[in-house]
Order: structure tokens, then C-alpha cells, then sequence
């Protein structure tokens, strides 16, 4: 073989696929921003044609996939190090970095000017707004620099509902405010379970994490913390016009269980939490996604099925 | 020399060629979709001259 055919069947395996690039647009994080961005625009009370609203949806999920492929060019560099990001697109050397901010900037631009287009300026607006704050003052500005990066930064993926609302209605609500302020709320409990048992992830990247700054006792009190304030909002939120008896159901046994896995993480020392490979921890991470899920899936829910007497109270 | 059809060009970016073509042509249909869906909807109304222009 000679070297030439060697150079060959290194260019043929560094060659980036159709998935590459769409993995750049962090598919699973698209799926939240989907499906949140779908309940908001259905539980608002105006109506869109179908595929208007589907078009809608579209553009907001791909405003939402060029935020993450802005996020993974400014990013690529603690990337490389994280256990968990290491085989991101450009970590593993399949796409380069100036090939994901050409992409990111270019569907950022195509989906808030084909959401204006398709529904109204100020759902545009709000993708506009989504997107820079993604990219720019979660990921460029607060990421590296607060320990209060996720509390802040989880701003940028409570808008979808509220994109879907405004896509529909073409206005801001009591409403579409309480789905962002759930997700909001959501958001740090969320990720500080994650930081605790990805333990040496964030440290060794040299993010701020509270697990780095402020140590693993205070992200245990902060998760519970955090938690007791988003019950109250979660199961008040039942008595809204987004709200009803199936909601109100879903967000007491949701948040009981959340409360209950936050009181349990508060509870653990490190020793313990060690000895069982943070067990609990893990549970209470993967709860808390099926815990948006669910309140959403309600929220839904009680839309659809408010012919019957299941809608808001 | 110029590509011939098989060269291998074309098999590395295959599905790089083929997802940007369904894209494109997804794209295509969603545009003519969202025209029908305006122009067809209650709200639609074609420009009224003013001025001697539209």
C-alpha cells in the first residue's frame, strides 16, 4: 500500500456525514425545545393553520439547533476534555470549528427571518433574542465565569413555549410567562444533578460549576433549595388557564417525587453517594426530564381535552 | 483532469449531498405549502392599488 493510499483512507474517514453537521445541532436538546415550543403554541387560544404551526415549529427547533452549533464552536475547546462532550462533531475531528460557526450563523439568521415570514416579528423576536442569549451570554459570557451560569443561562431554553405562544397569538402572556418560569425554575436543579455525579467534568474543563465553586455540600443544599421553589410555582400553575384537574394531578406526584429526591441528595454525604456510584443522584437527573415532560404533557393534555371538562379549572 | 461520475468524491459525500438534497427539496414543499395555507386563510387579502402602485 503506498502512502498515497494511506493519505486516501485518512481523508475518506475524516470526511463529515449528513449527520455530523446535524449533530451539531444537538438533536436531543431539539426534541425539549420541540415538543415544549409545540404545547405553547397549542395551549394558546388562537388557532394557527396546520402547517403554518408546523412550519413554526420547524423554524424554532432550527433557530434551537443554530444556538447548539454556536455553542459547540465557542466551546470545542473544553469539549476535548469533558468524559461527556468528547465526541461531539468537533472534538472528534469530524467537523471543523469554523464550519459549525458558518452553519450556526446561517441558520440562525434562515429560521428568525422564516418564523417572522411564516407567523409574526415578535415570535421572530424572541428567537432572535433566544439564540443570542444561548450563544452569547450563557455560552460566550456567564458559562466560564459565574457559578450562577445555569441559573441565568437557563433563561435560553425556557423560551420555546413561549415562542409558540407568541407564534399563535402574536403576544406575551400571564400564560406563556409560568411555562417559562417552569422551565426556568427547572433548570438548575436539573444540571446541578448532573454536575454531581459527572464529577471531575466540569473541574477539569475549568467551568464554574457550584460543584467547583462552591463545593458538592452547597450544590446539594442549592438542588434542594432550588427544588422547594419550583413546586409551588409547578402545582400553582394548575390553577391557570393552562392548568386543570389533569395537570394538578401530574404536578403532585411529579413534584413529590422531585422533592423527595432533592431532600435524599441533601441528605447523602460524598462517602455515600461514592460507595453507590451517586445512585441517587443519577435517578433524580433522569426524573427530573421525565418531570418537564410531564407537566408539558399535561398541559397538553388538559387542551386537548377540555371539551370533556379536563381543561383549566 | 475533470470528476467522472464515479469518482470517489462522490461516494465520500454521498450522504452529505443526499441529506442536503431532501433538505432543500423539504424546503421547497414547505414553502409552497405555507403559500397555500396563506393565501387560502380568512385573512388574505391581495394589495389594494394606492397611488397608482401596489
Amino acid at each position: 500500500m503506498s502512502d498515497a493510499s494511506l493519505n486516501t483512507i485518512e481523508t475518506v474517514n475524516a470526511e463529515a456525514q449528513f449527520g455530523d453537521y446535524f449533530a451539531l445541532l444537538k438533536p436531543r436538546v431539539m426534541v425539549l425545545v420541540v415538543f415544549t415550543a409545540l404545547v405553547g403554541m397549542l395551549a394558546a387560544p388562537v388557532s394557527l393553520h396546520p402547517v403554518v404551526g408546523f412550519a413554526a415549529i420547524l423554524f424554532i427547533a432550527v433557530g434551537g439547533g443554530a444556538s447548539g452549533a454556536l455553542n459547540m464552536w465557542w466551546e470545542a475547546d473544553i469539549d476535548r476534555i469533558m468524559k461527556r462532550t468528547r465526541k461531539r462533531p468537533i472534538p472528534s475531528g469530524k467537523v471543523e470549528r469554523g464550519e459549525a460557526l458558518a452553519l450556526g450563523m446561517a441558520l440562525a439568521g434562515f429560521s428568525v427571518i422564516m418564523l417572522w415570514l411564516a407567523t409574526n416579528w415578535l415570535a421572530a423576536a424572541l428567537l432572535a433574542f433566544t439564540i443570542f442569549f444561548y450563544a452569547v451570554i450563557y455560552t460566550i459570557w456567564l458559562k466560564r465565569w459565574t457559578p450562577q451560569n445555569i441559573v441565568i443561562g437557563g433563561a435560553a431554553g425556557a423560551f420555546p413555549p413561549m415562542i409558540g405562544w407568541a407564534a399563535a397569538t402574536g403576544t406575551v402572556s400571564v400564560e406563556s410567562v409560568l411555562m417559562f418560569a417552569l422551565i426556568f425554575m427547572w433548570t438548575p436543579p436539573h444540571f446541578w444533578a448532573l454536575a454531581l455525579f459527572m464529577k471531575g467534568d466540569y473541574h477539569e474543563a475549568g467551568v464554574p460549576m457550584l460543584t467547583v465553586t462552591h463545593g458538592r455540600r452547597s450544590t446539594r443544599r442549592h438542588i434542594l433549595v432550588y427544588t422547594c421553589l419550583l413546586a409551588p410555582l409547578a402545582i400553582g400553575a394548575a390553577f391557570t388557564a393552562i392548568g386543570g384537574p389533569i395537570y394538578l394531578v401530574v404536578a403532585l406526584i411529579y413534584n413529590a417525587i422531585f422533592l423527595k429526591g432533592a431532600y435524599a441528595i441533601w441528605r447523602r454525604d460524598e462517602a455515600t453517594a461514592e460507595a453507590d456510584g451517586y445512585k441517587t443522584e443519577k435517578q433524580v437527573f433522569k426524573h427530573s426530564l421525565y418531570y418537564l415532560f410531564a407537566h408539558f404533557g399535561a398541559i397538553l393534555a388538559g387542551v386537548l381535552l377540555a371539551p370533556y371538562g379536563l381543561g383549566a379549572f | 483532469m475533470s470528476l467522472s461520475r464515479q469518482h470517489q468524491l462522490h461516494t465520500r459525500r454521498y450522504s452529505r449531498n443526499l441529506g442536503l438534497g431532501l433538505v432543500l427539496a423539504g424546503f421547497v414543499a414547505l414553502i409552497f405549502g405555507l403559500t397555500v395555507a396563506k393565501v387560502t386563510s380568512e385573512d388574505f387579502a391581495v394589495p389594494t392599488e394606492v397611488g397608482g402602485q401596489y
